[in-house]
């Protein structure tokens, strides 16, 4: 089976963003910037695939301006073995994101998709659904676990209610919940050697995809800041504030 | 704009729709809710009390019981030459299935809104809710899903006028998946509870988070939550920490116990309604986003608080 995984490099999870003056966006000159963790998850687990011996390639895939080669090498450093560019100048919306995935999906003739389930940055969580709507495939998002067994993905979903486990026929689009894997670190020979893996170019107009604006980020500020709260003497003085003053109410037992 | 609202099955007593309604009457007047699963009549007949409610449809049949992305987006697409909008909670299944319904339709979605602007724009927060975003929406067709806990409850008070109920007609299953099994977690659900009651490390041991936190958890009918510490420490399963690499939350009331306010430990819960921390110390971080803050050892706070509620 040939499994395509979707890496982007985003603002690391560390970093505390800072906004433009101009509330055009967020500041990204000098920031550090890595592997969306989700896609780290869903990579993790592709390898952990090959390594069971249901999957022979892995592909990594990544779409942005030159510096997301660098995020391709660590992908393949930690295990993918070839990787796409897309070059990409423009702002991509998920729709767009979802149509290079198809063209390359199409191209490579893959039988299974790994994604994060979102990206921390833009926090959208569509992108695995919307490529297997485009795809018409089926699709198993947030998963926990992944088996696959006679031409089915079994997995389970982490749910609002718990937990559910329903079967995919392949192909699929899979994206990964953060409690899917823990994902391994990047040893030195692996740098070393995911120097010499193949990282092959392709722009949009290659893939044929036209970037649509389909909607406009008008402005993006800092959430409000909280009023400041009061200290409260004891327990009864909190609950009454509670019952009166927040007006929040809950059921006594 | 003729607005369909996607009412989740679980959400038996319409609390959560009622705030989906809200943020789907801002975007326009003419709602009606679809409702699915295997039998809605009751659930249905709730629904059509709402106020601000044009219609009610019923989708029935087995294969929509566990609301799976592909029947589900494939019904909300056969209704699509009807409606402008489509809306839905934020919650795992609207999560699931309304970026297909976007993917089918061919137009982008709008994840997790937490305010309307006009009928074109939509405020959502970005970065682990450090960054809010205004966004405006170029589609003649729109995909929306709600952060609930954003609005409140719809038309309380208003006239009521109850909505006719509908049954529809349902395309067939296109079989890409099946369920094999669900198991829903005892307790409330930290992403939709509307209390959340969260202990950290100062609870020192397993132990005192199963005596103390629980049974105060139980008694508000809230979620429990857990600072990462705690999950360290193993306190309690990593499925409950709230914070940028575990949970979201914003409900109504957010009790943190014990928990000093790390960055991305208030990422997690800095849009909850009303914020309450409980710790000895009274320089912690959590004081400062506090709404009301109680200095005090959590080993004597909780079994007062206990007697009191």
């Amino acid at each position: 089976m040939k499994v395509v995984v979707g890496v982007k490099r985003v603002v690391d999870h560390n970093v505390r963003v800072r906004i433009k003056k101009d509330n055009s966006g967020v500041e990204l000159i000098n920031v550090k910037m890595s592997m969306n963790p989700f896609d780290e998850v869903g990579l993790e687990e592709a390898v952990r695939l090959r390594e069971k011996g249901c999957v022979k390639e892995i592909v990594a895939l990544s779409i942005g301006e030159s510096r997301v080669k660098e995020t391709l090498r660590t992908a393949l450093a930690l295990g993918a073995d070839r990787a796409i560019f897309v070059e990409s100048h423009d702002f991509l919306e998920p729709l767009d994101v979802a149509e290079v995935f198809k063209r390359v999906i199409k191209s490579e003739n893959a039988d299974c998709v790994i994604l994060g389930k979102q990206a921390i940055d833009s926090e959208n969580n569509q992108t695995g659904q919307m490529l297997s709507a485009l795809l018409g495939w089926g699709q198993a998002t947030f998963v926990s676990s992944v088996n696959i067994e006679n031409g089915e993905v079994i997995v389970s979903r982490e749910i609002d209610s718990g937990i559910q486990i329903i079967a995919v026929r392949l192909p699929a689009v899979i994206t990964a919940d953060l409690c899917l894997n823990e994902p391994r670190y990047v040893s030195l020979p692996n740098i070393m050697k995911a120097r010499k893996k193949n990282i092959e170019r392709k722009t949009l107009a290659d893939l044929g995809v036209f970037v649509s604006s389909r909607y406009k980020v008008l402005k993006v500020e800092e959430p409000l800041v909280r009023k400041p709260g009061v200290f409260v003497k004891s327990v009864s003085e909190l609950v009454a504030n509670l019952r009166k003053s927040a007006n929040i109410f809950w059921e006594t037992k | 704009m003729a607005v369909l609202l996607l009412a989740a099955e679980s959400d038996t007593q319409g609390h959560d729709t009622k705030k989906v309604l809200t943020a789907a009457r801002a975007v326009g007047e003419d709602v009606d809710i679809l409702v699915s699963g295997d039998d809605v009549n009751n659930f249905a007949s709730l629904l059509a009390e709402l106020s601000g409610v044009r219609k009610v449809l019923c989708a029935e049949a087995p294969y929509l019981k566990y609301h799976l992305a592909e029947p589900l987006a494939a019904l909300l697409f056969s209704l699509s030459g009807s409606y402008d909008v489509f809306i839905a909670s934020g919650n795992s299944t609207g999560k699931n299935v309304m970026p297909r319904l976007a993917g089918l339709l061919g137009v982008s979605q709008f994840s997790d809104i937490i305010s309307v602007l006009s009928p074109d724009r939509f405020k959502r927060s970005t970065y682990a809710g450090n960054v809010i975003e205004t966004v405006e929406s170029l589609e003649m067709k729109k995909v929306i899903t709600v952060r609930s806990s954003s609005f409140l409850p719809y038309g309380l008070g208003n006239n009521r006028q109850r909505a006719t109920i509908e049954k529809i007609f349902v395309p067939e299953d296109p079989c890409l998946s099946r369920l094999i099994s669900q198991v829903d977690r005892a307790g409330h659900d930290l992403s939709s509870a509307s209390i959340v009651v969260s202990g950290g490390r100062a609870f020192g041991s397993e132990k005192a988070f199963k005596e103390l936190l629980e049974p105060l958890a139980e008694r508000f009918g809230a979620a429990i939550g857990a600072s990462r510490a705690a999950v360290d420490a193993g306190y309690i399963s990593n499925d409950c920490q709230v914070g940028q690499t575990g949970k979201v939350v914003s409900p109504e009331l957010y009790i943190a116990i014990g928990i000093s306010g790390s960055v991305q430990h208030l990422s997690g819960m800095l849009d909850s309604r009303v914020i309450v921390a409980i710790n000895k110390d009274s320089e912690a971080p959590i004081f400062r986003v506090a709404d009301y803050g109680l200095v005090g050892d959590l080993f004597q706070v909780l079994p007062e608080l206990m007697k009191v509620l």
